[in-house]
């Protein structure tokens, strides 16, 4: 804005502010109004959902999936939708400062004396799509489940078998989860699509000979399981035993 | 001595009192007009020595621009979203331990023993998610009808300011139940933090109290969340409203001053 401009502006405010009217009480009612409603709020969203308590911390459990609270989830989810892990640092922390910068300076680079928003495409623009993208990641966050988090249904034919192939299955269900796999494969409800193909029926497709070939000598770019076979073979014989009977 | 003089509140012709007829005896008569004689020597006292009615005249007596609606009281109620959190917040503190061993213990007191204890705990939970909803829109708000423009630059950087100790806030203040999902969620948080360019590891390593995440953590975002931020907030909060004040709240972007009904009226009658 030159200095004209700004002249311009402040001698429109200054007749519109004269003829306004008072802050007290005319906008301190329409204040007060919002504070009871806002306070309402949060007295019927205490009584009805309250502020329930989760098991009490313990640093020793792996398998404990971490949920931020809901207004993160937009920069969690960042983190799910970038994949490579080059460019991690970039979802974590690139985006979210470039983001700050650009709010920050927003009255700096937007120098356009023009104030009504439909005369403002490219700020409607940038809000609009702002708004739409934290809430759609906002809306994926709360709808998927996290990575390390595997439940699935036991398989009728593996709770026929007794309670033995149960603890198995259990027991490869749990290394399948801590080692990530849900990261680039689905799981029925859980896991990530891609970039790996869904694991949910994968015993109907491979025997479990070829599973555990698969996990050795794997096509790029999925880590080899060579070492977990060697360092702890009996885990590795559950992984298979589990990923072979998903049908 | 100045009086400070309210004005009167729009009420109907029928309740206004009568004036006083001539010949009556000035002063106070009833006891009722004796307390109200007390109450403006009080405040007549009181603005002897500090001067504060003029503030106070220029703080509520401002005028604001015709066409303001009701976009504008979100400002207000993120500001009393805030202060809902400090009160609740004081409530909690008098019980809550920040101690790794005992936080959990501390708040499944409040939340089965204490009277009110979980209603209060869940406004503070769920008065968190109003106030960032609050803040956002408030910022929406500003951002669609222009009002970070000349000359109110300052006031939106220091609203941008409010809005990452907002955040910060709800961040520290996620840990302390220390439950599980909080404990979990925590580590994941600072580790992100760690990430980050040049000062991430430093960053993560103060929020942490070391390399690991320990009982010193806890009381570490306590202390942040309890005195560091509060403090910084009310500050800030303080002087964007007496940028509000002092500029004035803007008017709505289609208001215009030269094209407004009465004036073009006026300029055809003249």
């Amino acid at each position: 804005m030159n200095r004209q401009e700004k002249e311009r502006y402040l001698r429109e405010y200054g007749q519109l502010k004269a003829k306004g009217k008072p802050f007290f009480p005319y906008a301190v009612a329409k204040d007060g109004a919002m504070a009871v409603l806002v306070m309402a709020i949060i007295i019927t969203m205490s009584i009805v959902l309250g502020a329930e308590l989760g098991p009490k911390a313990d640093a020793t459990t792996t398998t404990y999936t971490p949920r931020p609270e809901w207004y993160f989830f937009f920069l969690f989810e960042l983190l799910k939708v970038i994949k490579p892990p080059a460019l991690v640092p970039l979802a974590t922390i690139g985006i979210p400062t470039i983001g700050m910068i650009l709010l920050f300076l927003l009255p700096f680079y937007d120098r356009n004396p023009e104030r009504r928003i439909e005369r403002r495409p490219i700020a409607l623009t940038a809000g609009v799509l702002t708004i739409f993208a934290m809430g759609f990641l906002t809306y994926l966050g709360a709808s998927a489940g996290p990575p390390s988090e595997i439940d699935v249904p036991v398989p009728a034919n593996i709770a026929a078998q007794g309670p033995k192939s149960l603890a198995a299955f259990k027991a490869g269900q749990t290394v399948v989860a801590q080692s990530g796999c849900g990261g680039c494969h689905k799981f029925g409800e859980n896991g990530n699509d891609g970039p790996g193909p869904a694991l949910t029926e994968i015993g109907r497709r491979l025997p479990a000979a070829a599973i555990a070939r698969t996990l050795v000598n794997p096509t790029a770019p999925m880590p080899s399981y060579q070492g977990l076979q060697e360092s702890n073979p009996k885990q590795f014989d559950e992984m298979v035993y589990f990923l072979s009977s998903l049908k | 001595m100045a009086k400070l003089k309210l004005p009167v509140p729009p009420i109907p012709p029928q309740l206004k009192p009568l004036p006083k007829r001539p010949g009556k005896v000035y002063g106070p008569q009833t006891p009722l007009e004796h307390a109200g004689e007390a109450a403006a020597t009080a405040v007549g006292w009181i603005d002897e020595r500090t001067s504060l009615s003029g503030a106070a005249r220029w703080m509520m007596f401002r005028k604001v621009p015709k066409g303001t609606n009701w976009f504008y009281t979100l400002g207000s109620a993120t500001m009393f979203s805030f202060l809902s959190q400090a009160v609740t917040g004081i409530f909690l503190a008098m019980y809550y331990v920040p101690s790794s061993t005992r936080a959990y213990e501390s708040i499944r007191y409040i939340n089965n023993d204490v009277f009110l204890g979980e209603f209060v705990h869940g406004m503070h939970k769920w008065g968190s998610s109003m106030m960032v909803i609050l803040i956002f829109l408030h910022m929406g708000r500003t951002f669609f009808f222009g009002a970070y423009k000349y000359p109110r630059e300052l006031n939106w950087v220091i609203g941008v300011v409010l809005l990452i100790l907002t955040m910060t806030m709800s961040f520290t203040g996620y840990l302390l139940p220390f439950d599980q999902r909080s404990y979990w969620a925590s580590i994941v948080g600072v580790n992100i933090n760690g990430t980050g360019p040049l000062v991430g590891p430093y960053l993560s390593d103060f929020l942490r109290a070391g390399p690991n995440f320990g009982a010193t953590t806890l009381s570490r975002f306590y202390a942040i969340h309890m005195l560091l931020l509060p403090g910084a907030i009310a500050a800030l909060m303080g002087f964007h409203l007496y940028l509000v004040a002092k500029l004035g709240t803007t008017a709505p972007p289609w208001q215009r001053a030269t094209s407004s009904e009465e004036l073009r009226e006026e300029q055809v009658s003249s």
